[in-house]
């Protein structure tokens, strides 16, 4: 078990680099006789006031993985619901054939019967289902309306077998984790007899290692005929994976790229999915650090639910004024609830430890009193937990901070309008107007109301949490200059990220967090990729 | 500047259901051979729909905190009916000390059942279940299965009183004292209008254009002073619409205009949010049950009187009335959404039609009949729209 994940570990290293050398070994087939099993002719998709997509035609070779990058809004997901059906036929304009016939889909159930099936990046399983019940779930093994059970579980055994999962049939989905449920999605697809599966954002919620399984699936699943269409932001899963890779901006296709015969390289597909060279990931920032203004000290936090379980184990961390310290560490790792329970005691149970802020120690027993003292923690699940979607994003900015818009509790809500214009202004936060529902808003955009939100909060130390998970290229960019602009202001920032290259890029000093520990800390000369990953192998060896 | 279409456009679904409790009143005016909207029928109309008015307030925050509902409002109603009943008739207890021990003990029934919901995280629908059953009980064994009659008039001017004249009426039938209420109000209304304009444009914020503003302040002023004139032709101005004023001003006022009021509606967003955002949702949960039974208690001490007794039966099926006007009124069963002014509209609807169709004479089978189809079509219109919003 160690070793496997240490072979990931090692592998990961290759992939981030996103150089050819791992690349090269992926050709496959690589003059097989072009055979499309699809063809998007002309694709043109509107909706009011917006044109999502503008003839779009897009070919996908029989047996390739196909992937499809582009920014946010970029019209990706609605051309894959033109293909399954999601949008009728008779809604769009254009033509699609599979396998040389052309589809005329009226719903899901349509492609589905052909042989398309899509997983969308929130998973259509049933928790309290088992993982053979959700398997054949609406494609029962039955006669007639009676269920087979033995059928069933049979069946499912051995599709959970061609998928790699090692678990029992009979397991409820909400016992197993969320590798192992996408695993499940994947399994109910072949189920269909799947020819072409579309996987939206599949690894978007997954840690490095069940990322590998699945993309290493993926290939598996090639070899057995299966074509695949991928939709990420990961462009190093893309590069490891795909033979073809459509780029999409603005609801057109830029390019189709061969991996075989054009030079394909991160840069190049992020010139094309931004419209602009990005010369520079990380946006530069002039360091100003001060003194000590945080400090935790021997930090221990047992699980709320399993008695005796201890989640964090002696963790000191300090950060100074105007510095960006990183948290990594692979998920599972304790950092999202290293951080909650520092956050007024919002995660776990048995809570030990000092907090000392300018050398007076705090005791926080509540959210509200950590707030009070100058702490904001913004949350790596920002839809669930961070932001509420059904409010418009003046009410969302204001929410933590309320006391500082009203008197006598009431809200004064000309000012709240006028908060929310100064920090639309400020972060650059696309909407029609600050009364904008934040459910629809984009990705990017949510997370910088979510992050106003906090701004807001006049806090001295921000815990950010993943705070670019799940957006596309050009929004992180601004988001990195919202964060560096917070540390020049003198503001102490964690940055909590399990995406490297964002750690390395950002933080001056680096914490490596593996199993609920602080294993190494890094100044930001000496971090690297090898010597972060040093520690945490180091780690796996003494615990061994 | 705001032109009317842009106003209209960002509240149609504030104003679909305004519309259409006028429509439907223009319906049942003209069916009724005007009987309708005649004084002494609109004065009637609110009196028999009191009850449903206060419940509705409470059960709006409490469907806004989560799409919580309180089932046990009708038996609690009846119980606190039942204790006035016995303290007043059976102990000939002062009116004034019997309303205030009443109201306390509502307090108590709140804060005994906000303790399972908002603590113990025992789902609403079941703890209210529960007191649902368990207060229709004690109310039957206080009353010994039977009803107390009468109560002092002191008692029953609560909701069948109304506001002296002190003006004398100057020798016309009008009572003088509705219009000078109806015309304060519209001053207090203009001063209000005017000073909330001054500070919209001192923040620079887009503001509707004068001609609009004064058309919509001349309308609101004319309604207002029509319904006081209204009153005015009759007996003059009822005691309870002057408490049910009271209320729905100070509630709507709590839910959209201050913090704590704020925090209800976080919570029913989302609630994992909301605690993240340091806000005590345990609290805010309690609060809205405790606030709930409150008003059950009020309502229940308004029946018993307009009643003129304390009956073992009393507020049978209250609770769905409220429940019903909340989701007319366009709150949603998701919480979060919803305003107190909504689900007064909603059970003012619902009151039109239960009267409008009583004057004509139609069955109480039909009626229900009836109001079951407009509570779907209304919710129905609701879901709708807002899916066509997103598309």
């Amino acid at each position: 078990m160690l070793a496997v994940r240490l072979v990931n570990i090692m592998s990961h290293r290759f992939l981030l680099s996103g150089d050819h050398i791992i690349v090269n070994t992926m050709i496959l087939g690589v003059d097989r006789a072009v055979e499309y099993i699809l063809e998007m002719r002309n694709i043109t998709k509107l909706f009011p006031g917006v044109k999502a997509l503008d003839n779009v035609n897009l070919k996908v070779r029989k047996g390739e993985i196909h992937a499809l990058v582009g920014e946010n809004g970029a019209g990706k997901s609605t051309l894959m619901n033109v293909l399954s059906g999601v949008y009728p036929y008779g809604t769009y304009s254009g033509s699609i054939f599979f396998e040389g016939k052309e589809c005329i889909f009226k719903g899901i159930k349509d492609s589905e019967k052909t042989g398309i099936v899509i997983i969308h990046q929130e998973l259509a399983l049933v928790p309290s289902l088992s993982i053979g019940e959700n398997i054949f779930l609406g494609n029962e093994r039955a006669k007639r309306w009676l269920i087979n059970w033995n059928q069933t579980h049979m069946q499912a055994a051995e599709l959970m077998k061609r998928v790699g999962l090692r678990e029992n049939p009979a397991t409820l989905v909400k016992d197993i984790g969320v590798g192992k449920q996408q695993l499940v999605e994947i399994a109910k697809a072949l189920a269909k007899n799947v020819k072409l599966l579309i996987l939206d954002e599949p690894t978007a919620a997954l840690n490095e290692e069940d990322s590998e399984n699945l993309l290493n699936l993926l290939l598996e699943l090639k070899k057995e005929g299966i074509t695949c269409i991928l939709i990420s932001h990961k462009l190093n899963e893309v590069l490891k994976v795909a033979d073809s890779i459509t780029i999409l901006r603005d609801g057109r296709v830029v390019e189709t790229l061969d991996k075989h015969k054009d030079d394909v390289s991160e840069d190049r597909i992020i010139k094309g999915m931004v419209g602009r060279e990005l010369t520079n990931r990380f946006p530069e920032r002039t360091r100003k650090i001060g003194e000590v203004i945080f400090e935790v000290r021997n930090w221990n936090v047992y699980h709320p639910l399993i008695e005796g379980r201890k989640v964090i184990k002696d963790v000191n961390i300090k950060v100074r004024k105007g510095e960006i310290v990183g948290i990594y560490g692979l998920m599972g790792s304790g950092r999202t609830e290293f951080a909650m329970s520092v956050f007024g005691k919002s995660y776990g149970k048995h809570i030990s430890g000092q907090i000392i802020k300018n050398g007076r120690e705090l005791v926080l027993n509540s959210v509200r009193q950590a707030i009070e003292n100058g702490l904001a923690y913004v949350t790596e699940d920002r839809k669930s937990a961070g932001l509420i979607l059904i409010d418009d994003i003046k009410r969302n900015i204001s929410l933590a901070s309320l006391d500082n818009i009203s008197k006598n509790l009431v809200v004064d809500e000309n000012r709240e309008i006028y908060v929310a214009e100064e920090y639309r202004r400020k972060l650059n936060i696309k909407c029609s107007s600050v009364l904008q529902k934040t459910g629809n808003l984009s990705g990017g955009n949510q997370q910088k109301v979510l992050l106003s939100k906090w701004i807001f909060a006049k806090p001295d130390i921000l815990i950010l949490d993943e705070p670019t998970r799940g957006i596309d290229v050009g929004a992180k960019y601004e988001i990195y200059k919202i964060i560096n602009n917070l540390a020049e202001e003198g503001k102490a920032v964690i940055l909590i990220s399990s995406e490297l290259p964002e750690i390395l890029g950002m933080c001056d000093r680096v914490y490596v967090m593996n199993e609920g520990m602080i294993v190494g800390e890094l100044d930001r000369e000496e971090a690297s990729q090898e010597s972060i990953m040093k520690c945490i192998m180091q780690s796996i060896k003494e615990v061994v | 500047m705001q032109t009317i279409k842009d106003v209209f456009k960002n509240n149609v679904r504030q104003y679909a259901m305004f519309i259409a409790l006028i429509v439907i009143s223009i319906f049942f005016q003209i069916l009724t051979d005007g009987i309708l909207l005649l004084p002494q029928n609109v004065t009637n109309l609110v009196l028999q729909n009191s009850y449903v008015l206060i419940l509705a307030i409470g059960m709006t925050l409490c469907i806004l905190s989560g799409g919580n509902i309180d089932l046990s409002v009708g038996s609690v109603s009846a119980f606190i009916g039942a204790i006035a009943g016995t303290l007043i008739i059976n102990m000939k207890m002062d009116v004034g000390l019997t309303i205030f021990i009443c109201l306390l003990i509502g307090i108590a029934i709140g804060i005994w059942q906000g303790f399972w919901i908002a603590y113990l995280r025992i789902p609403a629908f079941i703890v209210t279940l529960a007191g649902m059953l368990m207060f229709r009980g004690l109310t039957i064994a206080m009353l010994k299965g039977l009803t107390l009659s009468p109560f002092p008039e002191k008692f029953q001017l609560i909701s069948s009183g109304f506001i002296p004249d002190v003006f004398g009426g100057f020798g016309t039938k009008l009572n003088i004292t509705a219009l000078v209420v109806g015309a304060i109000i519209s001053i207090i209304y203009v001063i209000l209008q005017f000073k909330k304009r001054a500070e919209q444009k001192k923040y620079n914020f887009e503001v509707v254009t004068m001609p609009l503003f004064i058309a919509q302040i001349i309308l609101i002023l004319a309604g207002i002073n029509l319904f006081a004139y209204w009153l005015a032709a009759y007996k003059g101005l009822p005691i309870i619409f002057v408490l049910i004023g009271i209320l729905v001003l100070v509630y709507s006022f709590f839910t959209t205009k201050t913090v704590p009021g704020r925090y209800i509606y976080a919570m029913g967003g989302n609630e994992k949010a909301a605690k993240l955002s340091g806000i005590n949702t345990n609290k805010v949960l309690f609060f809205t049950y405790v606030n709930m039974a409150f008003l059950a208690a009020v309502a229940g001490i308004v029946f018993a009187a307009r009643l003129n007794a304390a009956s073992p039966q009393a507020g049978i099926n209250f609770e769905l009335d409220a429940i019903a006007a909340c989701f007319i009124g366009g709150a949603s069963a998701y919480g979060g959404v919803g305003t107190v002014s909504g689900a007064i509209i909603g059970a003012l609807v619902m009151g039109v039609l239960n009267n409008g169709m009583s004057i004509m004479g139609v069955g109480s089978d039909m009626q229900m009949i009836i109001k079951g189809f407009v509570l779907l079509m209304a919710v129905a219109f609701d879901v709708l729209s807002k899916n066509r919003a997103r598309a």
